[in-house]
């Protein structure tokens, strides 16, 4: 079963790691569909309203186009930022209806009518937010491109502490939430930062939160 | 400017500025989402089109035909880029293998066509059109079956591919207590935050390149190079970097293609590299296989020290350097370090932060407290009865500060060291098993010349242009505090402009080399304002001071702005070097501590506690420089626990080419971490004093984490990274 | 990514309809692994029906005291709901065990049991995969192995299920509600839902073309204590090596289910007898012919160990 002899023949040669030259053959996905489907001429385009951080966004986009992009490429709103495109980093965070998700695993089509905030709706250089400006004075980034989904996902995670939602860590799912470091760092994990600011990070999600109490 | 003798009393040692825990200048850009990266330049290159990289699906052998047609018939598409419609393309001088690939083929997920369309989305679907044929050589992919063909590298960054002094294998035949153990440290994949990302913009026959990069003028250089350019038409800007961690000191293939993207669609082209190309596309920290020797007298001092390592890389490519720290740690009068390199048709190996050292320490300090084990020493005491204050080889070369002990001393204080159980195993918390560790850490200091220029206008506001780049590592901050310090003014009015290869040339960000290196360099450009304001002003006693944006002198007082009353005022210098590094070895130390826990039933390993203590000459930004090091022993865990980039020997490719296949730390594997740095000043290395931190933070974390295992549960892994499937045979029943 | 069409459904029903006579189509509800594998054309629907909007959201208490959840209720307020805290807590563990708080908010309860596997070579288009494309091969076996199957594999597939949610929804006995495209609807035990690959690997479970899950349901509560014990690499944001959902009664009793181990979730109601005996007698039978290769044999006693740490707590 483990002998590499037994790696399959593919549609068009064999795939095995043997000695001398083998043909293999990259096709099109399109050509591997068992019912092809004919091909598509222009791709559709559908009008989208968003509320982004407040203000009306009305465009046209590629159904393709994910939420990530239409922030990015349409709406020129860069400070969310595309690290993996595939849900594995988090750097894409924005808040939906009050919400986290990852703005890359989203259509922008399936977004008709919903509130967007992005890091840009948070605060501005003259005027932090005070989870940014936390972010600042613990100096919980460095290279500062996974810091826009951080920020924005510790300011949700505030919420859904708030909210009772349980975690990972909690003792016991049935009882509230507590906030601590703990909670903290697992409700923060599906942000990545290579920089590797998480011990600062938390630090400055702890007094934003100190903050909010107050 | 010159700096060829050790430096005396300078502005800089007033320390109004430089060494105050300083907020980052660029932070309220970086927090709020306004700091561009490569891929963002709306501003600059509006309307670019879209770039989409395919990569090669074999490692090694021929593209044998490429139909093109049904993905330059899709919608959208502007241009294909490919080998054959290039143009001569010459490969980098930092390059082992082609940026373009095709018809050979050098590696996996090499690239072959740049897709350029109106839209990403059409760029990417038209990009799986393309139908290509290949002839698959055979590669060779495993370094453990490559070890016996493996050869003597030339000599490189990391120095002599050999070194001996004295009669190693005697010695250590002879040696009382020794130790001959085999370590391996896997590819590791820098998993940088931002991809690679390059915009490319033509004004006729000038390339404007918004490029992702640590290394303005390398890859200027090898821009220019590449595409056949002269220099002068080449224009690299790289204002903010999403991390490189060295996997962007080198122009990659999303900069080339661009470029070539855009002069094919003739507008501007953006291009990203996806995330699955990322781990095969670019380079990688290439894995090692280690031999150590060490032979003791009976009571522990050093008489033989021996380290071999192997690694591979593509043809003409070099080694990891794993060796290079075993020649200056430990004392120890007959010494051995040999690398042998094997040719490997995986994809490109290259330096990741702390080349050399961090792989080669991994191993080195797990032997050493291997070996004090086998004497019965703590592995404080072994290591600093073993320490020397002169390079080892050369008795007459002291090192230039060497506070190995001290780091050791303080570290084992402050983390409570003596409560770490002697024996393994003997500290358990309900199913937890508990367990400290500890390694030193060992980095070279390195210099390298660097220039900027800096401007002094009307209303007294101070300028610093250089093409250093601030790759995370907090340069803005300390170029603006530098120059506030030579200047005399409050860091408000300094305003910093970096990555910009108009800009005069800097070391760059690489090798923990930049933070000292740059602000030297803008040491020189400011002693250089400073003689022209204090001449604009009229001013000729040498004991001008510069303070409170006032220039000084006896008993008159001047704005510093009245020097630039009549036209802005510009200075540019450069630092130069002597020899200060052949006669002093300039190092830096520290020692890192760390405590575990282990699940005793799942062999789950969790980080609780980690502490590390650095002496690295003056710190410039206590706040952004104990960021440096905490991101590396964030880094450090991860080769510790996780990261791996798994061989697929049959096809010759990493497996787990993407974030969730390849793992680094999150948030939950890092406790709370402290940093203590001791007060140091190094007059060898600049007039800063200052020496690199960067990369310390992480030589050593892993053999500290690896040895806090075996103190928590008895059993040592030797190869990394430490997971569980690796302790769970060595460990007692569970029920 | 395949240009597609985008439609919004307005009923179930409708949605079902349209599925079936509309070729390439799929639905997308979260999309968070959806639109993973059709930006790599691992999946290349020509139309997306989107059911977001289709009021399957609510979670409600069925007459025989036990849950309908929604097929759109989302992981996050699934987790959340206080009735599953309480009473199916082992549910709530597995749902925060996976993935990050960001997926959570967005993935739903159909979504999640539609979880495609993350064999990395079924996620790398350039080579052989049963799975992604049949007949091609199986680049897994004598591959880089250590996350995938080590019980119920076949010749043409080791991949794992890789969810969480499933494995504790198949320890509870849920039931699966769909329609059809023609109206009508259907009940599918979770233990009939997923599939082992045999020489079909390309499919994950029993689904009809164009049936759309409007529901899953929970049986009335077990009591007892409930474990999730999920085993990564890293702490958090990393699929399972080995997973043990378990619900223990005070007599020793009880039911397990784990995950990481095959192509389904892997319950062995034979070896729930043993659990009394501990987990090396449960492990014996559950385990019983496993085909696990050199890289991922170390899954066998981490499983066998890690349901030792549940029922140790369960007694403690």
């Amino acid at each position: 079963m483990d002998s590499p002899s037994d790696i399959g023949v593919s549609r068009r040669g064999l795939l095995t790691s043997g000695a001398g030259f083998a043909a293999v053959t990259a096709l099109p996905a399109s050509a591997s569909n068992k019912e092809p489907v004919a091909p598509m001429e222009t791709p559709p385009a559908l009008p989208v309203q968003l509320k982004v951080n407040g203000k009306p966004a009305e465009l046209t986009v590629d159904t393709r186009t994910t939420l990530l992009d239409a922030l990015r490429e349409h709406l020129h709103l860069t400070g969310t930022k595309k690290g993996c495109d595939h849900g594995q980093c988090g750097a894409c965070t924005v808040m939906v209806n009050g919400r986290r998700i990852n703005s890359c695993l989203s259509l922008a089509v399936m977004h008709e009518g919903d509130s967007v905030t992005t890091i840009e709706g948070l605060g501005t250089p003259e005027d932090l937010h005070p989870m940014q400006a936390a972010f600042v004075k613990h100096d919980g980034y460095q290279c500062g491109y996974c810091t826009p989904g951080q920020i924005c996902s510790a300011v949700a995670v505030l919420d859904e502490i708030k909210a009772g939602i349980p975690s990972h860590v909690a003792a016991d799912v049935a009882a509230s939430p507590a906030f601590s470091e703990m909670e903290i760092r697992e409700r923060m994990s599906g942000n990545i930062c290579r920089c590797g600011a998480y011990s600062n990070i938390v630090e400055a999600i702890r007094e934003a939160a100190g903050r909010r109490q107050a | 400017m010159k700096f060829d003798i050790p430096a005396t009393t300078n502005p800089i040692d007033r320390l109004k500025v430089v060494g105050k825990a300083t907020d980052r200048i660029d932070g309220p850009l970086k927090t709020t989402g306004r700091a561009p990266y490569a891929y963002e330049r709306h501003d600059v290159a509006p309307g670019a089109a879209y770039g989409y990289v395919l990569g090669s699906a074999i490692a090694k052998g021929r593209i044998t035909g490429m139909d093109l047609s049904a993905a330059k018939a899709a919608p959208g598409v502007l241009a294909i880029v490919t080998a054959e419609n290039a143009g001569k393309l010459t490969k980098g001088n930092f390059n082992t293998a082609n940026l373009l690939g095709g018809p050979e083929i050098e590696h996996y997920h090499q690239a072959i066509a740049l897709v350029v369309a109106e839209t990403f989305e059409q760029a990417r679907a038209a990009s799986s059109l393309i139908r290509v044929d290949y002839a698959r050589g055979k590669g060779r992919f495993d370094l453990e079956a490559e070890m016996a063909s493996a050869t003597l590298p030339k000599e490189g960054f990391g120095g002599a591919a050999e070194s001996k002094v004295g009669n190693f294998d005697g010695a250590f035949a002879s040696a009382p207590v020794q130790l001959d153990a085999r370590y391996t440290t896997p590819d590791h994949s820098h998993a940088m935050m931002e991809p690679h990302a390059s915009t490319a913009k033509w004004e006729g026959d000038q390339l404007l390149l918004w490029t992702s990069n640590q290394m303005i003028n390398w890859g200027k250089g090898d821009v220019a190079r590449t595409l056949g350019l002269p220099k002068e038409k080449v224009r690299l800007m790289s204002p903010y970097v999403g991390g490189g961690f060295g996997g962007k000191l080198f122009v990659r293939t999303d900069a080339i293609l661009a470029a070539l993207g855009a002069k094919a669609a003739g507008r501007p082209v953006k291009v990203s590299l996806q995330r699955p190309l990322i781990a095969n596309n670019t380079t990688h920290r290439p894995a090692t296989i280690q031999r150590i020797r060490i032979g003791t007298t009976s009571d522990g001092k050093i008489t033989a020290i021996g380290h071999e390592s192997w690694s591979g890389d593509l043809p003409g490519g070099g080694p990891e350097t794993a060796v290079s720290q075993t020649r200056l740690l430990y004392a120890g009068e007959n010494r051995l370090t040999a690398m042998r390199l094997a040719v490997l048709d995986l994809p490109e190996g290259n330096a990741m932060r702390a080349p050399g050292e961090a792989p080669g320490m991994m191993a080195l300090e797990i032997a050493m407290d291997e070996m004090a084990e086998k004497l019965g020493m703590d592995p404080v005491a072994f290591r600093a009865l073993n320490d020397t204050q002169v390079d080892p080889e050369a008795a007459n070369r002291p090192f230039s500060q060497r506070q190995l002990i001290q780091c050791m001393r303080i570290g084992a204080d402050k983390f409570g060291w003596a409560r770490r159980a002697k024996a393994p195993g003997a500290v358990r918390e309900g199913r937890w098993l508990i367990g400290m560790g500890m390694a030193a850490a060992f980095r070279n200091n390195l210099n390298g010349r660097s220039g900027a220029r800096v401007r002094l206008d009307g209303k007294g506001v101070v300028t610093v242009e250089t093409d250093m780049t601030d790759i995370g590592t907090g340069t803005y901050t300390i170029i603006a505090q530098t120059a506030a310090e030579m200047m005399g003014v409050p860091l408000e009015t300094v305003v910093v402009r970096l990555g910009d290869s108009s800009f005069p040339a800097s070391a760059g960000s690489g090798g923990q080399w930049g933070a000292n290196s740059s602000t030297a360099g803008v040491y020189a450009a400011c002693a250089m304002l400073r003689d022209k304001v204090t001449a604009a002003l009229g001013f000729n006693s040498a004991d001008v001071v510069f303070e409170d944006g006032k220039v000084r002198a006896g008993n008159r007082s001047v704005a510093l702005a009245d020097a630039a009353k009549g036209g802005e005022l510009v200075a540019e210098d450069y630092m130069d070097y002597g020899d200060l590094a052949k006669k002093y070895q300039q190092s830096t130390f520290g020692a890192h501590f760390v405590e575990v826990a282990v699940d005793a039933a799942t062999a789950e390993v969790r980080v609780r506690r980690m502490l590390a203590v650095c002496a690295a000459g003056r710190i410039l930004n206590p706040k952004s420089a104990r960021s440096q090091v905490i991101g590396a022993m964030t880094m450090g865990v991860g080769s510790a626990l996780m990261e791996e980039l798994a061989v697929d020997k049959r096809f010759g490719f990493f497996v787990n080419h993407d974030l969730a296949g390849y793992e680094v730390p999150v948030h939950a594997d890092i406790p709370h971490q402290e940093v203590i740095f001791l007060d140091e000043t190094d007059p060898t290395t600049s007039p800063m004093k200052a020496k690199g931190v960067g990369e310390l933070g992480l030589c050593g974390v892993g053999a500290a984490v690896a040895n806090a295992i075996h103190n928590a549960c008895g059993v040592r892994v030797r190869d990394y990274p430490v997971t569980l499937d690796k302790l769970l045979p060595g460990m007692p029943a569970f029920a | 990514m395949k240009a597609f069409h985008y439609t919004r459904a307005s009923s179930p029903a409708d949605a079902a309809a349209l599925a079936a006579k509309t070729p390439g189509a799929k639905f997308i509800a979260g999309g968070t692994n959806l639109l993973d594998l059709m930006k790599l054309e691992i999946e290349t629907p020509a139309h997306l029906i989107d059911v977001n909007k289709l009021a399957l959201d609510r979670i409600e208490e069925t007459p025989d005291g036990g849950l309908r959840i929604g097929a759109l209720v989302r992981n996050t307020d699934l987790a959340a709901d206080k009735r599953v805290r309480r009473d199916y807590a082992v549910l709530t563990r597995a749902i925060v065990a996976g993935a990050s708080g960001q997926l959570r908010n967005k993935a739903t309860t159909a979504g999640n049991l539609l979880q495609r596997t993350r064999c990395p070579y079924f996620y790398d288009p350039n080579q052989p995969c049963n799975k992604r494309k049949p007949g091609s091969g199986c680049a897994a076996i004598g591959g880089f192995s250590r996350q995938l199957a080590v019980i119920g594999t076949s010749k043409a597939c080791i991949a794992t299920y890789p969810g969480d949610m499933a494995i504790a929804m198949r320890l509870l006995d849920a039931t699966v509600e769909t329609v059809k495209p023609d109206g009508a609807t259907r009940k599918i035990a979770i233990a009939d839902f997923h599939r082992l690959p045999g020489d079909t690997p390309h499919l994950d479970n029993t689904l009809q073309t164009g049936e759309l899950i409007t529901a899953v349901t929970l049986p009335k509560p077990l009591g007892g204590k409930h474990f999730y014990h999920k085993v990564r690499d890293r702490a958090s944001y990393a699929f399972a090596l080995v997973s043990v959902a378990a619900v223990v009664q005070k007599d020793g009793t009880g039911r397990v289910a784990f995950g990481g181990m095959a192509h389904k979730p892997w319950r062995v109601e034979a070896a729930e007898a043993a659990l009394p005996k501990g987990a090396a007698a449960t492990a014996r039978i559950a385990f019983a012919g496993a085909t696990p290769t050199h890289d991922n044999a170390f899954k066998l006693p981490l499983a066998e160990r890690t349901l030792a740490a549940v029922l140790s707590e369960a007694r403690g």
